[in-house]
């Protein structure tokens, strides 16, 4: 190639450029509903490109993504969760937590949770077993389509905000537990302090404010990736794409939006 | 949070055997909670033999009609406080009439409770009480006497047309009180038996085998109190009624029976994820409860009792007897049954990888303390609901004026114990 037709493919370049990206924002509106330039910026952008500083709970549906494989098993994440949540520091609470699957030659699964030494745990981690493979998966709330939670909340105080996240109103809980017992992962407990129900609630207040959750943002590996499932420019929705996911107890019919890549078929 | 609190959590973390997931080491719904099953059952079975006399005309349970509706009046006063007590936050308990979810078993609770207190239960005893309380109202002293023109609402009128009127209200009542009994107690399974994240609870049988065991029970508890009203009182048992109510429960019994053993059969033949976690739940958490006192002791041993005392030729103070002892040991077996449900579906894991451990406080808010003063309130409720209201209808105007009124001749009830 010389200089001259170098130059005219320049020429050529940036227009289709433009109206390739004018045809992505185009259809990203379509699919979304929004309108003009923000279609097309990236989630962390997206509240304030809104314009205003205003918020629009309808224009998101969010979720996460786990990469097993990437996932080191730090427990920076939890870690991160309870300072920034005010989650007791007791290994009894947790909104996000880590679990090590050990699973040996002879088939035989074994789990434990790094947060937690339980007995057991402290017994079954002294054993010598010759190791098939191993791995980590951090838990949290599945932020659920269809949430039992929800579901059965006598007073309404749990609730699917629009934006597909599920928050507990701390004023409005009786603190009956009915909730707990419907959860199938385990992801809520009885705050000792307020009497009344929490979970991992997407860092919510950071999200709407165009930051992302501290056990997303402190994770060193990338293992989890947040993001919104309307925007087709999120890293949630190339994740999807790219991956073959998996999601904990599908026959129960959570739909739950923490979206696994690389699952164990022990992991439940 | 508190440092007991702390320490309950650490000693429960040390009895965890396999993988639980962290959030699961509380043990959420405690003993109140077995007791609010066990109290509701009480109140539809007792209703249910109530309405065998109004409904089916069966003469021969006649003498314990009474009976019946006021312990179930006793026991449902009772049945909402170890919920309440349960809360975290019982001031807000309102919200479940205020703003309640419609999507929620739970929130159904406080309508199903106030249209079965309110719709039939109160109902059906005041007019069943009303020419009584009219006539009482007349030949008792001051303060009775208002008290009983209270409790009548100030109606006068006992002639034969507004007797059969009451009548009439009566029988509607039950009609509609039948299905309601079993919408309080059916609804109280659903609220099990709907979570799907518990493959313990979740069955669809739940509300069945809640209702069949909650008739079981009432009528158990009904014949209980009778015997024991009649030795207090020292007047002869009607061996006639005693002897076809047992015949109710022996049915009702084989059919409960029969029931939780095809849930037993079906779980373990379909043989689900669940069935390992399941199983060494029963071998290692409820072999006592489960095994020993809800099916042997609760279940077989009063079957067979009842098949001997039906089958053999007994004299009536034997037959008392043998009556007895089954109906007190299928009471134990049903607070067993409430048990393994409420708490047994908490021991394991959902991840279906581990045991937890349960240790019942004694004096706490949600300890055996309180369960026990909320097991023995209803028999001290029903104490003052029988000296005010007679378990016998009166007999015409016979009562002199100015004679003591009949509250006096009703003998104190034990108030403790089952």
């Amino acid at each position: 190639m010389n200089k001259r037709q170098f130059l005219k493919s320049l020429l050529l370049l940036f227009p289709a450029g433009g109206f390739t990206g004018t045809l992505a924002r185009w259809a990203g509106a379509k699919e979304t509903g929004k309108t003009g330039a923000d279609a097309g910026a990236a989630d962390r952008r997206d509240a304030k490109a809104q314009g205003n500083g205003k918020y629009h709970p309808d224009r998101h549906w969010y979720g996460m993504g786990v990469e097993i494989d990437k996932c080191i098993g730090c427990s920076r994440c939890v870690d991160a969760c309870k300072t920034e949540n005010a989650v007791p520091q007791e290994p009894f609470f947790f909104r996000t937590w880590m679990e090590r699957y050990v699973i040996s030659k002879n088939g035989e699964a074994s789990v434990e949770s790094l947060n937690v030494k339980s007995k057991a745990a402290r017994e079954a981690g002294q054993e010598d077993a010759e190791v098939l493979r191993s791995f980590f998966v951090p838990k949290l709330c599945n932020q659920c389509a269809n949430p039992p939670c929800v579901q059965v909340c006598p007073v309404g105080a749990t609730f699917s905000t629009q934006d597909g996240v599920v928050l507990v109103d701390a004023n409005r809980c009786i603190g009956c537990r009915y909730c707990i017992q419907a959860c199938p992962y385990g992801a809520r407990y009885l705050h000792p302090q307020t009497k009344t129900a929490d979970k991992c609630t997407f860092c919510y207040h950071r999200v709407v404010n165009d930051l992302l959750p501290a056990c997303v943002e402190v994770c060193p590996t990338q293992a989890r990736i947040f993001g919104d499932l309307k925007s087709k420019a999120s890293r949630l929705v190339r994740f999807t794409r790219m991956n073959k996911i998996h999601v904990l107890k599908p026959s129960l019919n959570t739909e739950p939006k923490v979206y696994y890549a690389q699952l164990d078929g022990e992991v439940r | 949070m508190s440092t007991e609190q702390m320490a309950a959590l650490t000693e429960l973390m040390e009895q965890v055997t396999g993988f639980i997931y962290p959030n699961e080491i509380e043990i959420h719904w405690s003993i109140l909670i077995v007791v609010y099953p066990y109290v509701t059952g009480l109140v539809a079975g007792a209703f249910i033999l109530a309405s065998l006399v109004k409904v089916f005309n069966i003469k021969e349970v006649a003498p314990t009609y009474r009976l019946s509706l006021l312990t179930a009046l006793a026991f449902l006063l009772v049945a909402p406080l170890p919920l309440l007590l349960h809360l975290g936050h019982p001031l807000r308990s309102y919200e479940i009439f205020l703003t309640p979810n419609p999507t929620s078993a739970m929130a159904m609770f406080g309508f199903v409770y106030a249209w079965y207190l309110m719709a039939v239960l109160l109902l059906e005893i005041w007019f069943e009480y009303r020419r009584d309380l009219v006539l009482m109202a007349r030949e008792s002293r001051f303060p009775m006497n208002w008290v009983y023109r209270g409790l009548s609402l100030f109606s006068t009128d006992i002639s034969e047309a507004a007797l059969a009127v009451d009548r009439k209200a009566i029988r509607i009542i039950t009609i509609i009180g039948i299905p309601s009994a079993f919408l309080l107690h059916g609804y109280v399974g659903f609220i099990f038996g709907s979570v799907k994240a518990n493959p313990w609870w979740s069955s669809v049988l739940m509300p069945i085998v809640f209702l069949m065991s909650a008739i079981v029970s009432g009528i158990a508890l009904v014949i209980f109190l009778y015997m024991v009203l009649m030795a207090v009182r020292n007047q002869p048992i009607d061996m006639r009624c005693l002897d076809t109510i047992v015949g109710y429960l022996f049915y009702a019994v084989i059919v409960d029976f029969s029931l939780e053993a095809l849930d037993f059969i079906q779980r373990l033949y379909e043989s689900e994820e669940s069935i390992k976690i399941l199983g060494s739940l029963i071998t290692h958490k409820l072999f006592m409860s489960l095994l020993v006192l809800q099916i042997l002791l609760g279940m077989i041993i009063p079957l067979g009792i009842l098949v001997i005392a039906r089958g053999w030729k007994f004299n009536d103070d034997m037959r008392k007897l043998l009556y007895f002892t089954s109906v007190i040991l299928i009471q134990i077996g049903i607070f067993s049954t409430r048990w393994n449900v409420v708490v047994g579906g908490q021991l394991f894991s959902k991840s279906l990888r581990g045991l937890m451990g349960y240790k019942m406080e004694v004096m706490g808010i949600e300890g055996l303390a309180t369960a026990l003063v909320l097991l023995a309130l209803p028999f001290v409720i029903l104490y003052v609901l029988i000296r005010v209201l007679p378990t016998e209808r009166l007999e015409g105007e016979r009562v002199p004026r100015g004679a003591p009124s009949p509250e006096g001749e009703a003998l104190p009830l034990p108030t403790r114990g089952m």
